[in-house]
């Protein structure tokens, strides 16, 4: 796997959020949500990210659009930072990584029809000039995400989620992407409509050579689309290997949880469940030992006065814990 | 131009009859169409264009000069012969004062209007977008005009730079320029936390575009309906600095000027302060119905 090329590389990222205290005086607090993440991004591949709710997945995804300019780290797109680009460097580079949104309800404009969207990143970065090459273009994207003509002067409000999901698409490939970063992009949308994006994303992938970050809470879409999977808990990734590894073999504890929650295919089928005891703890304050320490079946002396980092356990998996040290 | 696509379009018509239904349906949705549909706003952009008219063609309406003083006639009551609106305290013709005030009176509100919207909106938009330092210097400097009351702050600006239409005109346009930006701000705080708002940031959409392209048209709506109801605001507004003898120097007539002389005869004569107050009201009425249909038509979501 290493042979391939990386487009992007998270490089020790941590994002601190700053929150005001309640009181009027009183001091600030920091929300740690993300804590030294170290990712390759390879190129074509799909890389799924997981965790629950508040773990940081959204955050990273973020970061790596340039939302959130990280408080510590660096992520660098073909070996340059994305972040000390300026001008025409970082313009072009604006064009390598895109994103998709959660939800397609408010990621367009009510105001502007759905061509204006679309055309809006070929007009922004001058890449046709003349009006009835980007409306041709326009159509042409369009056509590809499975919209037509008579859906180009409408309105958002007037397409389902699907739809508008798949006009996000289509503004997002309009530039000619390396990488896409999709937040939860199916997450919104029924199940059946889930199957028909989650399948768009794919044919794009096949016809245009992209590299997805494919952020998810939901196991099933993300082994579907995933060809490696990194699980997140609490800011960290916890634990990175291909696809198939990580159903078959996890080693993480935190993993075999989360993977012993995904439902038997039958109701016959007993399969024996791993509770985590206790809530998440809080990201906000000082961060001391394991982060999983607190509800960890096998947690020793170790894993509450630090933090394992991320390990090659073998070829590409790796593991944040100390029982594989 | 799609034929070289292998997907189907999806259209049992044909492309040439797609083309044209979309045509036809574009036309029908434009600006003006939509608006002709809108009964009630029709019925506001008829008053206003009634007025302007009435305005500009004062000299050829009026059957007297507006000033012309009739001791001897002072007083009549609304309907007599002659005088269809009566006159009011020198004997003056009230019908040649309405047609000859409303030049006045439109003028000052509708420009105090723009002058404020226009200044307001570009501050509003400033601050609230950027945020930080220049939201506090322009926020701050806001307060600092809004701590003056409305009037106190018009009043101000006309003893600095004196009397005459375009001078009262830009007074109450300045002294609305604080109310238009924090509404403006406001509006704008909302908006660009909007997640379309991220998207464009991610496509690469300059602050320029993304001000004027994506955050102001989403803030039009409340705008406008703002901004009808200042030019009521306006109306009144010359009509008290007229009453306090600092707006347009008398005897020029002003809608505003007259409900003034009217004050004084109210017990006597109450019809020259209902005159001047029922073409303030109709004029006002005008703007509040044409505000909301305009308000409507740049809402996608209306189309009927």
């Amino acid at each position: 796997m290493d042979e391939r090329r990386v487009v992007l590389q998270v490089q020790g990222v941590s994002k601190d959020f700053e929150i005001k205290s309640k009181e009027v005086f009183g001091k600030k607090q920091t929300l740690h949500a993300l804590t030294d993440v170290n990712l390759h991004i390879y190129q074509g591949e799909t890389l799924g990210i997981i965790g629950e709710s508040g773990c940081g997945k959204s955050t990273l995804g973020r970061c790596m659009v340039r939302l959130h300019k990280p408080t510590r780290g660096r992520i660098l797109c073909d070996g340059e930072d994305i972040f000390a680009l300026k001008g025409e460097k970082q313009q072009k580079l604006c064009r390598d990584i895109q994103m998709i949104f959660q939800d397609p309800y408010s990621s367009l404009d009510p105001r502007r029809t759905a061509a204006y969207s679309v055309a809006e990143p070929l007009r922004v970065h001058g890449i046709l000039k003349n009006q009835d090459a980007i409306d041709e273009r326009v159509l042409e994207l369009m056509q590809e995400v499975g919209l037509d003509l008579q859906h180009l002067s409408r309105y958002p409000h007037e397409f389902s989620g699907g739809q508008r999901q798949r006009i996000n698409i289509a503004r997002a490939i309009a530039l000619n992407p390396k990488v896409i970063v999709c937040d939860e992009p199916v997450s919104a949308l029924d199940v059946s409509i889930q199957a028909q994006v989650i399948n768009l994303f794919r044919r794009m992938q096949r016809e245009h050579g992209l590299t997805y970050v494919f952020i998810s809470h939901d196991l099933g879409i993300i082994k579907y689309i995933s060809d490696r999977i990194a699980i997140m808990y609490l800011g960290r990734v916890v634990e990175l290997c291909s696809a198939e590894a990580i159903y078959r073999s996890p080693l993480h504890p935190y993993t075999k949880a989360l993977l012993s929650a995904i439902p038997p295919e039958s109701p016959f089928d007993k399969k024996e469940r791993i509770i985590l005891a206790g809530d998440i703890p809080s990201p906000i304050g000082e961060q001391i030992g394991c982060p999983l320490a607190g509800r960890c079946p096998s947690c020793m002396e170790r894993c509450k006065k630090e933090a394992p980092g991320l390990k090659d356990y073998k070829k590409g998996h790796q593991v944040a814990c100390f029982l594989y040290d | 131009m799609g034929d070289k696509k292998s997907r189907p379009s999806g259209d049992a018509l044909g492309r040439e009859a797609n083309i044209e239904m979309l045509k036809r349906e574009r036309r029908a949705n434009n600006a003006w169409h939509k608006l002709k549909r809108n009964k009630i706003a029709m019925a506001g952009l008829f008053v206003i264009v009634f007025m302007v008219l009435v305005a500009i063609f004062a000299p050829l309406l009026a059957p007297y000069p507006p000033n012309k003083v009739n001791p001897g006639q002072a007083y009549l009551p609304f309907g007599s012969p002659g005088h269809i609106f009566g006159t009011d305290d020198l004997g003056r013709d009230l019908l040649s004062r309405i047609i000859y005030g409303g030049r006045i009176s439109l003028i000052v509100a509708v420009g105090a209007t723009f002058v404020g919207a226009t200044l307001g909106i570009l501050l509003g938009l400033t601050a609230g977008y950027f945020g930080g330092w220049l939201d506090s210097l322009i926020m701050r400097i806001m307060d600092g005009m809004f701590s003056f009351p409305f009037i106190l702050m018009a009043m101000i600006l006309i003893t600095v730079i004196g009397n005459g239409v375009l001078n009262v005109t830009f007074a109450i346009g300045i002294a609305n320029v604080p109310s238009f930006a924090r509404v403006v701000r406001g509006q704008v705080h909302i908006v660009k936390r909007e997640e379309y708002c991220n998207a464009g940031k991610v496509i690469g959409v300059s602050n320029t575009r993304q001000l004027f392209c994506h955050i102001l048209p989403n803030t039009m709506s409340q705008i406008i309906v703002y901004a009808t109801l200042r030019v009521a605001d306006a109306i009144i507004s010359e009509a008290f600095l007229s009453f306090l003898g600092l707006g347009i120097a008398l005897p020029t007539a002003s809608w505003g000027s007259i409900l003034k002389t009217g004050r004084e005869c109210l017990t006597t004569a109450p019809h020259v302060a209902t005159i001047g107050g029922v073409f303030i009201l109709v004029t006002v009425l005008g703007f509040n119905l044409l505000g909301d249909g305009i308000r409507d038509i740049m809402d996608p979501k209306m189309k009927q």
